[in-house]
């Protein structure tokens, strides 16, 4: 296998062995677990900060990292740009010399590429201020244009997000989705916060301990089992993306196309054609045996056939069993009591349908 | 002022200021040693770097004289080899001068060195900056401030300097006769004491000077970034 990114490392620091194994497109991945994961050791492992590392890292097909072939290409080689969670800005310089140090250290000519990294990153005004008279976001911003004017093949950012206050990242993320959209070079984002993962990564890593519980495609490793550990089981669910194909604005409902499954919406400001990332978390899923779509009586009007794919005890030990569900495309995960479960009878490979009851709405983007 | 007098002054002048471009650079590389680096025997280093502060100066002269005199362990190899020599010339003076101020420019080049974040040169690392930029665009303008006060205290330091250059160099006129030398003859004499307030006229508005100029210097390069 081969993407535009391939990671497969460990790093033994004192007693601490971390494992961290992916493949990734471009777009966003997000390396995702609680603190101590080893989430920030495997970022600074793929920039070359670690010495010491095992295994290999390879960018759009440039090997940085072959321990095997004895090949570890020093940081300052590996055009891999690093956002750091504090910025590491240079106090003596102004920001105009900070975003030029990302030019060979202030060498290189910057001029334009300068000016239209700051005004798109919105710190245009600021260019002859000192950092330290900035505010976090905008220092942030600072960060990641420096990062950028170094031409980096890969784009890393240790939680981007972490150091600021709700509304400053409510600022930041549309910056990150910009680089996103108009940079082709892949990124990785350390986070350990669900909405951000859930809105930002194309490919997710699930980490806890030192290890890589799974990693894949966002939409299908957001439902497996082995991620609920470390996302916590509030917020266990589902990601799915679709299209909206109608709008009826008598009700205020926008019909949204799930790749044959259809799902009705009520929030505000969708329009047709519009691309959309849903989360829908297994605890606003119920389920009913048999055909339930044409069933009258019940308010709950979005119902999908599925099929459980696998059932899975209650994590905590608790009354609940999780289970996985497949719809047409995608999956969707539920939650049901186990005494339910007995009940009902739910078995494995059984037909259900699935109604659910709350829909967030990750991510939109108009496709042009 | 006499002729004599200037004479005595430019020669201070050159005896310090000598001593001073010599000792800054070292001083620098055993700060940074002290700042960023443990090795075995560091306090013990330390200290060694330390003593010309607290050993009487007198000592430190005599410590010279065996170790830099003709005869002496280095100073002998010195003359045979590079043909410099330390004993009654000028450039003595310099080398007492400059032992003698050393601590002083260790002391806040390691502050200052200390202060500078640790991640900034791994973060110029990332931006695919190699390490003599790393070090002429980073460490060296963030320790500029100690650089400053610490050669701004040891000139100072140098250039009063008496106990180390009279044990060491002796005090002879014109060649190791420097300003605190100078002064000391002249109060010995009956008829020196108007020369001798002259000159120590002199060295009270050099010292306020060098003082006046650090702080202008400091201000003047926004020292002290002012994070955190």
């Amino acid at each position: 296998m081969s993407g535009a990114l391939d990671v497969d490392i460990t790093v033994r620091q004192g007693a601490f062995e971390t494992r961290c194994t992916f493949c990734a497109q471009d777009g966003i991945t997000a390396l995702f677990g609680p603190s101590g994961a080893g989430k920030t050791t495997a970022l600074r492992t793929i920039a070359g900060l670690v010495s010491g590392a095992a295994g290999v890292v390879r960018v759009g097909g440039k090997v940085l990292l072959d321990s095997a072939q004895g090949i570890d290409v020093p940081a300052e080689k590996r055009r891999v740009g690093f956002v750091f969670q504090e910025g590491r800005l240079l106090p003596h310089l102004s920001v105009a010399a900070n975003l030029a140090y990302g030019r060979h250290g202030g060498r290189g000519p910057s001029g334009p590429a300068l000016q239209n990294m700051a005004e798109r990153l919105g710190i245009g005004h600021l260019l002859e201020r000192k950092p330290r008279t900035l505010s976090g976001g905008e220092r942030q911003r600072l960060a990641i244009g420096r990062a950028l004017l170094s031409d980096p093949a890969l784009l890393l950012m240790d939680e981007p997000l972490a150091s600021l206050d709700p509304a400053r990242r409510v600022e930041l993320l549309p910056m990150i989705e910009m680089v996103r959209d108009e940079i082709d070079i892949p990124i990785v984002l350390v986070s350990h916060n669900v909405s951000e993962v859930a809105r930002l990564a194309e490919t997710l890593v699930v980490m806890d301990g030192g290890r890589t519980l799974a990693a894949g495609s966002a939409l299908e490793i957001f439902s497996c089992f082995e991620t609920d550990a470390v996302l916590g089981q509030g917020e266990a669910g589902a990601l799915v993306e679709g299209e909206v194909t109608a709008i009826d604005s008598e009700f205020g409902i926008a019909s949204v196309d799930l790749g044959g499954a259809k799902l009705e919406l009520t929030q505000d400001g969708f329009a047709v054609g519009q691309h959309v990332r849903l989360r829908i978390l297994a605890s606003d899923v119920s389920l009913a045996v048999g055909d339930a779509s044409a069933m009258a009586g019940l308010s709950i009007r979005n119902r999908l056939s599925a099929e459980i794919q696998a059932i899975a005890p209650d994590l905590a030990g608790g009354p609940y069993a999780e289970l996985l569900l497949g719809i047409r495309e995608g999956s969707l995960r539920a939650r049901v009591t186990r005494k339910s479960l007995v009940e009902m009878e739910l078995r494995e490979g059984q037909s259900v349908t699935a109604m659910i009851k709350a829909v967030s709405v990750e991510r939109r983007r108009s496709v042009g | 002022m006499s002729d004599t007098e200037i004479q005595i002054v430019l020669l201070s002048l050159r005896v310090a200021g000598v001593a001073i471009l010599i000792a800054l650079p070292l001083a620098f590389a055993v700060a940074w040693l002290f700042a960023r680096h443990d090795f075995p025997g560091k306090s013990v280093a330390q200290a060694l770097v330390m003593l010309p502060l607290v050993v009487p100066p007198v000592v430190t002269g005599y410590g010279l004289l065996v170790l830099f005199g003709t005869q002496g362990a280095v100073g002998g190899p010195l003359r045979d080899w590079l043909g410099v020599t330390f004993a009654f010339r000028w450039t003595g003076a310099a080398l007492a001068a400059g032992v003698m101020a050393f601590p002083l420019l260790v002391r806040p080049i390691r502050l200052s060195l200390e202060a500078i974040d640790p991640t900034l040169p791994e973060m110029a690392q990332t931006l695919g900056v190699g390490p003599l930029r790393r070090f002429s665009t980073i460490t060296l303008p963030l320790a500029l401030p100690g650089l400053i006060a610490g050669g701004i205290l040891g000139f100072a330091k140098a250039l009063g300097e008496f106990g180390a250059t009279i044990t060491f160099v002796s005090n002879v006129p014109g060649e190791t006769q420097t300003l605190s030398l100078a002064i000391y003859s002249l109060l010995q004499s009956p008829q020196g004491d108007a020369a001798a307030l002259r000159l120590i006229g002199f060295s009270v508005v050099l010292a306020l000077g060098a003082v006046i100029v650090s702080e202008l210097v400091q201000r003047r390069l926004g020292v002290g970034s002012g994070d955190e």
